[in-house]
């Protein structure tokens, strides 16, 4: 006797616990396989884009804070960096180096939390991701010394940072870049030989190279999938090309490649900040500009590589004291963009961490 | 051997059953914060106050209300009185541009985190209060606070205060 059977439709989310954000997935299922998928977004959406448009260019960098909020450096030095290009100023040096040392920072302390929930979704219930949040609380306090916040920090400006260091941030630091290579081996010897995270990672979720080069993916999904693609090399900013580091890259682009692959980049950025700590010039921080910046009109366009991918600013000036038009190249959202394909022929438990493997961030997918 | 990658995650787990926690008991016990941390309670200074509202300027939302009076100090120079100086807590988000367009260091970011209230309204800081208030400035924008204690309100009346 054959049962009969027809595909349902189920939303996933859009607060689904392992969602990553308010994402709801509408999915067509034929008993437990996936059919097809509707990624519905917009329930995050703020209009960070337009309200750009009636903030000075100094209060867009609190904008930038709130769209990727566990990488809020990054985002606020991809906008610094694009307002920089539009009234073609430069940063000095030694912010360069500030600037640099935080968004390497941000990487690990955003890779952290992406691996940590991606091994949460896995099922490791609360133990890696509270060994990550360990780390990532040293990150923060960092951050909290050089900045004052935990996670909205604002610290950059265009034309160089807030604030000098303070003088107890270069010890710990030091000492935070230190220990940290015991914890990452210790996240390796917890989990990387598992047999239950081994089943469930290899061969799942398998973006060909191809497919990631033609949705154009990038970060560490991109690299994941054997492209080494990064912008820190392809188009050094900052300091980027005054300081060694290698390119991570993954053999077939599944899912634990892509876990393998930010295992990997932590430790390179652990290797550029040490880099930066030695080469760092004392001097200005800051460039000496008025409190209300009037670019000249034109336009810019200045991308980074962000700890989920290319994460671009372009700035339209009409010659005012506000853009007249902010679009912001959100990698996250352009890396959901091959979820079907990635999706259609797995089973639902697959589909968690699948969607957890990409490491994606709803404030910044909506904007 | 199969099961040895699990053995090997669980030798992790293992030994931090002999380590001290990294967790703080939060009423009881708090973290510390650093100098510079963004915090409840602005400071301000009403002697140095000029009336200018280069903070209610740079103000990303709006949230700091002024309202000078030339009449309530008279024969003090290039310096209004205030009537209203009211910040709204509630929507404020600490960002701190306020403290860095002031130029007189008239106003300062707080030290505290510990503000609930139960109602709205009782989140807007008035002008009372922001005299009344116990100063505790935070280093945020004023680099020369760095390792400056504030234990003792009276040191903090001085005009050098702060500064």
């Amino acid at each position: 006797m054959t049962l009969k059977t027809e595909p349902i439709i189920v939303n996933i989310g859009p607060q689904h616990p392992s969602t990553h954000g308010v994402f709801r997935l509408r999915i067509l299922f034929d008993g437990e396989v996936i059919h097809d998928v509707e990624p519905v977004f917009g329930y995050l959406h703020r209009g960070s884009e337009k309200l750009a448009e009636e903030r000075t260019y100094t209060q867009i960098v609190t904008l930038t804070d709130r769209l990727d909020y566990l990488a809020a450096m990054s985002n606020n030095l991809s906008y610094c960096l694009s307002v920089e290009k539009l009234m073609g100023i430069e940063a000095p040096e030694r912010a360069k180096y500030i600037r640099t040392i935080m968004a390497e920072l941000m990487r690990i302390s955003s890779h952290l939390m992406g691996l940590g929930f991606f091994l949460q979704d896995l099922g490791a219930f609360a133990t890696p991701l509270m060994y990550m949040f360990r780390e990532r609380e040293k990150i923060m306090d960092l951050f909290e010394m050089a900045s004052g916040a935990r996670i909205t920090y604002t610290y950059m400006r265009p034309g160089g940072v807030n604030d000098d260091l303070p003088p107890e941030f270069m010890p710990a630091l030091r000492k935070f870049a230190d220990e940290m290579p015991g914890y990452i081996d210790e996240y390796e010897r917890l989990l990387r030989e598992n047999e239950i995270l081994i089943t469930r990672t290899k061969g799942v979720g398998v973006l060909p190279r191809d497919l990631a080069i033609n949705g154009s993916l990038s970060g560490p999904a991109l690299r994941a999938s054997g492209v080494p693609w990064d912008l820190r090399k392809a188009d050094p900013y900052e300091v980027y090309s005054r300081v060694q580091f290698d390119l991570p890259v993954g053999q077939i682009g599944d899912n634990y490649d892509r876990f393998l692959v930010r295992l990997e980049e932590m430790r390179q950025s652990l290797r550029i900040v040490r880099q930066c700590m030695q080469q760092m010039p004392a001097g200005p921080f800051r460039a000496d500009l008025p409190m209300l910046l009037r670019p000249p009109k034109g336009d810019a366009y200045a991308h980074v590589e962000g700890p989920k991918g290319e994460l671009g600013f372009y700035l339209v000036s009409d010659g005012s004291i506000s853009p007249y038009r902010c679009a912001i190249r959100a990698p996250s959202f352009i890396n959901l963009s091959l979820l079907k394909e990635m999706l259609v022929g797995w089973k639902i438990a697959d589909m968690i961490t699948i969607v957890g493997s990409l490491d994606f961030n709803m404030g910044e997918v909506d904007r | 051997m199969y099961g040895e990658g699990i053995l090997k995650g669980l030798g992790v787990t293992l030994s931090y059953l002999f380590k001290k926690p990294v967790t703080v008991q939060y009423p009881e016990e708090k973290a510390p914060h650093y100098p510079r941390f963004r915090g409840y309670e602005f400071v301000w200074y009403e002697d140095r106050c000029t009336g200018c509202a280069s903070c209610a300027k740079y103000c990303p939302l709006g949230t700091i209300k002024i309202v000078t009076n030339p009449e309530l100090q008279p024969n003090v120079g290039n310096k209004y009185g205030l009537e209203i100086f009211d910040i709204d807590t509630g929507r404020c988000m600490f960002c701190g541009l306020c403290v860095e367009a002031c130029p007189y260091d008239a106003l300062f970011m707080g030290s505290g985190f510990e503000r609930a209230t139960y109602t709205r309204r009782s989140m807007m800081v008035h002008i009372d209060e922001l005299r009344l208030a116990d100063k505790q400035p935070s280093a945020f924008a004023r680099p020369h606070l760095h390792g400056v204690e504030f234990g003792e309100r009276t040191s903090l009346t001085s005009p050098e205060a702060g500064r």
